[in-house]
């Protein structure tokens, strides 16, 4: 009892204890690491949600159509590719075949192109898939219709009505997405361009036994994951007032 | 529905067959499914080496439409000269034995939380429903390399630890469909008439469970073969002399430069595996979901409407 007394006590002081491997408190390895961590999650959920968008509300269009079939299979082969080799595949391609990027490491914008790539695909394929599956959804819906026949253009219906009814099932999709890069693609990413975040840094831990360390991580994002739900849902009865908390 | 059931079974399971024949995408993905449970099953049959054998003559020989190979080794060799086909071929066992194991365990444990918390409700209910909570916002592989780190890697350790962090999927959704389930006129009646609890469960609740846990946890193998992979990969999984398509991948990755196919071959495998079962279970959620059945056909009508009217 004294004991996860005194646990409890350091959780929220925030004290992990020293990590083994860099002789130093935990925390203060964990806050170095996390903007770059957080700094590649943005760019890769950034260029995620930018390029989803449009290509899921075209593809919306004409279901069945051309453009929708090849949104639909590059969708699910994305899905489908683990991150690690697609990390792999581009390594080769664009750093060892045409020599425009470098393989790995950190420092300037052109290190952060391949990693972030690599982790906006799956986000990118989920989103574009729900995007365009919901978008279907809302343009069979009788308001669509009453809009058309107003004489409202295409565009404008999905910029002003569509998008806003598929805003909160899809900031509900970015912020899981945002969780899970956060407890797992990341590691994975980071390890395959020796990027120095967080999830780098984990493996690196468990390979020196560095458990105080590892420990630590895990707190830090299970707190985050935990943030990051509520505020979710605090926003999406910002946007859509039926939505009630209980 | 028994009677009827019993009699048009045979007839039912043609057309379910001619449903997915008709279902392209749908009857690539079972092709190949069964394909790649055929070759890893029979790998030892198959495979032309044994997967460890090493023959240092041979090392990194490239496959055979690159200038260098050879048909003795179709797909190359790696660092040690042992056959990469041989290797995909064992691997795919490992890869589909963790899936299988992994997805049957969490799905036990989830539908028995799930039915516990759905139909007791109160403060079960309660209890259990925060204890999914808690786990849920576990970070996933982070938590997996802690208590990797722990307990220490192999085969086994990945089977329980990969169950024990997906769980929580199946209980919620048991239990947030037996609560709803609980509230229809015809489970209130057979409690009336006095059925037992486990009967209600059983005989009452669970058969509409089925099609829903059925995509859920083909869709949830897919999410385990991902995981093993990323997990063997970065070392902390199945451990060699085992084999497995993720640690082939880690190995190969320290002769990117020279020989992609150690990398290539493996990593197309794994996408291969779930690529195949995705597209299958995307069928089964439509098929066994009337509701999707009726869009799906109401969406065939308006493309081909639509179709018809702008030729």
């Amino acid at each position: 009892m004294v004991q996860l007394w005194a646990f409890a006590v350091d959780m929220v002081t925030l004290d992990f204890g020293d990590s083994l491997w860099q002789r130093r408190p935990a925390v203060e390895v964990v806050f170095e690491r996390l903007p770059n961590t957080l700094l590649l999650i943005a760019a890769s959920l950034a260029f995620a949600i930018l390029v989803a968008i449009p290509l899921g509300a075209i593809a919306a269009l004409r279901p069945g159509g051309f453009l929708d079939r090849l949104t639909m299979s590059i969708g699910l082969i994305g899905l489908a590719t683990p991150q690690f080799f697609l990390g792999l595949v581009f390594i080769m391609v664009f750093a060892v075949q045409l020599k425009w990027l470098p393989t790995s490491g950190f420092g300037t914008a052109a290190h952060l192109v391949l990693p972030a790539l690599t982790l906006a695909i799956t986000p990118l394929a989920r989103f574009t898939l729900m995007v365009r599956s919901s978008m279907i959804e809302e343009l069979n819906q009788p308001y669509v219709r009453t809009a058309r026949a107003k004489g409202m253009g295409r565009a404008r219906i999905l910029r002003v009505h569509t998008l806003r009814n598929i805003l909160v099932p899809f900031m509900n999709l970015s912020a899981w997405e945002l969780i899970v890069a956060l407890s797992g693609y990341t590691v994975v990413v980071e390890t395959v361009f020796a990027w120095p975040g967080l999830g780098h840094t984990a493996v690196q831990a468990i390979q020196r036994g560095d458990l105080f360390l590892m420990q630590a991580i895990v707190f830090t994002i299970a707190f985050m994951t935990v943030f990051i739900t509520l505020l979710i849902d605090v926003a999406s009865k910002l946007i859509d007032p039926r939505i009630k908390l209980n | 529905m028994t009677d009827q059931g019993i009699s048009q079974t045979g007839r039912r399971r043609t057309s379910l067959f001619r449903e997915l024949l008709s279902d392209t995408p749908a009857a690539i993905g079972a092709a190949l499914i069964v394909l790649i449970v055929v070759l890893t099953l029979f790998a030892p049959l198959i495979a032309p080496f044994d997967p460890a054998d090493q023959n240092l003559t041979a090392r990194l020989a490239p496959p055979v439409w690159i200038d260098g190979g050879s048909w003795q080794h179709v797909l190359g060799t790696d660092s040690l000269g042992r056959d990469v086909l041989s290797r995909i071929l064992h691997g795919g066992q490992v890869t589909l034995l963790i899936g299988l194991c992994t997805t049957v365990i969490a799905l036990a444990i989830g539908v028995v939380i799930g039915l516990w918390a759905g139909y007791c409700g109160g403060r079960a209910d309660s209890i259990l429903m925060r204890i999914v909570d808690i786990q849920v916002s576990f970070p996933g592989i982070l938590l997996i390399l802690l208590i990797v780190g722990v307990i220490g890697p192999g085969m086994m350790t990945m089977i329980i630890v990969l169950s024990v962090t997906n769980w929580m999927v199946y209980a919620r959704l048991v239990r947030s469909t037996v609560m709803s389930l609980r509230q229809t006129p015809y489970v209130e009646a057979a409690e009336l008439v006095g059925c037992r609890p486990a009967r209600v469960i059983f005989v009452h609740i669970l058969p509409n469970l089925i099609p829903p846990l059925l995509t859920l946890s083909i869709l949830e193998f897919t999410n385990i073969v991902l995981a093993e992979a990323a997990v063997s990969f970065l070392g902390f999984g199945v451990q060699p002399p085992a084999i497995s398509w993720g640690l082939d991948v880690a190995t190969g990755r320290d002769y990117l430069f020279i020989a992609w196919w150690l990398v290539a071959f493996p990593g197309i495998a794994i996408a291969l595996t779930v690529l195949s079962v995705n597209l299958f279970a995307n069928w089964v959620r439509v098929t066994t979901d009337p509701q999707e059945r009726e869009r799906r056909f109401a969406r065939d009508l308006a493309a081909r409407q639509r179709r018809g009217l702008s030729s």
